[in-house]
């Protein structure tokens, strides 16, 4: 019985170094191949070219214009999802009846299912044609498709943690906010959303994390030119395009194209860790605050 | 006659938790409401402000008039009964803002602008409260860096500036040690100049230190209602007897 039982505590232990070995090997060959990367392209060239040529004759290897390129869909799925989606929190958690709330809060979680490549032609095939039907200069491919709708996939995650975030204020509070004449809406936004502010956060970093990794949407919507531009109406690339461009492509392994892909990922890996450090950070915060 | 009260009940859902209570305050007098846990006495004093409003299927019945005014009248806006009703919770609840900010959030929520207003209102609230000593040199710090029974202070305090003269306190020193519930009878009894005050408590003593009138409830009817000084010397009814004799509850 004993020896029995030191074998399951054995295999689980198993079950999760495997978890931890596989993180540390994907990080270990990032690693390895950016270092391979880093000895033939110079670091400042990376950071500061402001073009990114690697597959043509005239290679260049600025990192910026996929990282602008990111950044902008990024930043377009941001602004759509985070109002939305905190309206949306603050109405189930303050206004609606529980049973609308526990209506709508699935509803809005499938959008979450929905798989990306659909979401990506359905920027390219509807939100595009829309969207040019009042831009007539906007291109075929371009930032701004992609961005909203990338803003709609990340718009649960905001608005069903925002939600958590919000219901979890102590009822207390509220009551101390009515009692003193507060209607409402002077209560969800001046109390409970502040209450909250943390836990909001935490959501709007998760989302952004989401949007900065999505792939599929930008690959197939946002065109594949690494294009320097703020301009939301042309194409562009982003840096998780870039690398399955690559990928796909007949790139000849150990060669610094290819290894330009691991130098990208590297660049998003440390991105997003950033920004998960953040939110690991604001959710500790987060617990002190309220006991 | 400041307060009235006709024939009140309260109904949540099924439950019958107030069974008719009439009884009438004075203004500027302290009413003390005690009875063991259950007995209603949360729920009568939530009626004075509709904060009963907030659960989901309560439902009051009866008339309550204050100023003669049909508070339960359709037409009433329960944000301005409010502020003429302030609240003051069992447990302390200030916001997670500044010392500063909670003062002067019932201000601000009810559209004053003037900055100097509210400096000077902040102040005057914190002293009414007996707090302001202590905390003049950190209004900007959070609120939640104070004692629990500053934060109940702070809570008064922030009751007093919207200016209510009616003051509700649900066991106010219930969640405190002894030397801050002293300091919030104090506060009650300096209170009564200005506000009429009704309190709900557990604490036989603090009743009769700090009321006037004092009503005993008990599984939702209202027992006896006298001065507090007769009430608990020499009570008509055998079941108050019981209690403040601390045989039940």
């Amino acid at each position: 019985m004993k020896l029995r039982e030191t074998i399951i505590e054995k295999l689980l232990l198993a079950c999760s170094l495997l978890t931890i070995f596989t993180t540390v090997g994907i990080i270990g060959v990032l690693i390895f191949e950016t270092i391979g990367f880093f000895k033939e392209v110079s670091l400042i060239e990376f950071l500061t070219d402001t073009e990114w040529t690697p597959l043509f004759s005239n290679k260049r290897f600025g990192i910026l214009p996929l990282l602008t390129g990111t950044l902008l869909t990024t930043f377009i799925a941001t602004i759509v999802a985070v109002p939305l989606g905190l309206t949306i929190a603050v109405y189930l958690s303050e206004y609606s009846h529980k049973t609308v709330r526990n209506l709508v809060k699935p509803m809005l979680e499938i959008l979450a299912a929905v798989p990306t490549v659909v979401y990506g032609y359905f920027a390219l095939v509807f939100v595009t044609p829309m969207f040019q039907k009042i831009i007539p200069t906007l291109s075929g491919f371009n930032a701004l498709s992609p961005g909203i709708v990338m803003g709609i996939m990340i718009l649960p995650l905001v608005s069903s943690l925002s939600e958590d975030a919000l219901y979890a204020v102590p009822k207390s509070l509220r009551e101390g906010s009515f009692a003193l004449g507060a209607t409402k809406f002077q209560t969800s936004w001046k109390v409970i959303v502040p209450s909250a502010f943390s836990g909001i956060s935490v959501s709007i970093i998760l989302a952004i994390s989401r949007a900065i990794g999505e792939t599929m949407i930008v690959a197939i919507a946002a065109g594949q030119q690494p294009r320097l531009t703020l301009d939301p109406t042309v194409p562009i690339e982003t840096m998780t395009t870039y690398i399955v461009q690559v990928s796909l492509g007949d790139v000849p392994h150990d060669s610094v194209e290819y290894r330009t892909i691991f130098a990208v990922g590297m660049t998003l890996f440390v991105v997003t860790l950033i920004l998960n450090n953040i939110s690991f950070w604001l959710k500790k915060k987060f617990q002190k605050h309220h006991r | 006659m400041k307060i009235e009260a006709k024939n009140v009940h309260v109904y949540y859902g099924s439950d019958h938790v107030l069974k008719g209570v009439t009884l009438s305050i004075k203004k500027n007098t302290v009413t003390a409401l005690i009875g063991p846990s259950g007995c209603g006495k949360s729920t009568f004093l939530r009626c004075f402000n509709r904060m009963n409003d907030l659960i989901e299927n309560a439902r009051v019945e009866g008339e309550i008039m204050i100023e003669g005014v049909d508070i339960y009248h359709p037409k009433i806006n329960v944000n301005e009964l409010r502020k003429t009703v302030g609240m003051v919770f069992q447990k302390p609840n200030p916001f997670p803002k500044s010392i500063f900010e909670n003062v002067a959030y019932g201000l601000r929520v009810n559209g004053v602008k003037d900055q100097a207003l509210i400096d000077e209102k902040v102040e005057s609230s914190l002293r009414g409260a007996a707090l302001w000593d202590e905390v003049k040199d950190k209004l900007k710090k959070s609120a939640l860096a104070l004692s629990g029974g500053q934060q109940q202070r702070l809570c008064i305090a922030r009751a007093l500036a919207v200016e209510p003269s009616v003051l509700l306190m649900d066991e106010p020193a219930s969640a405190l040690d002894p030397i801050s519930s002293i300091k919030i009878e104090e506060l009650i009894y300096s209170l009564k100049a200005n506000y009429t005050i009704l309190i709900v408590t557990h604490n036989m003593q603090q009743a009769s230190r700090t009321s006037d009138k004092t009503a005993f409830f008990y599984m939702g009817d209202l027992v006896e209602y006298d001065d507090t000084r007769t009430l608990f010397t020499n009570p008509k009814k055998e079941r108050t007897q019981n209690y403040i004799t601390g045989r039940f509850g």
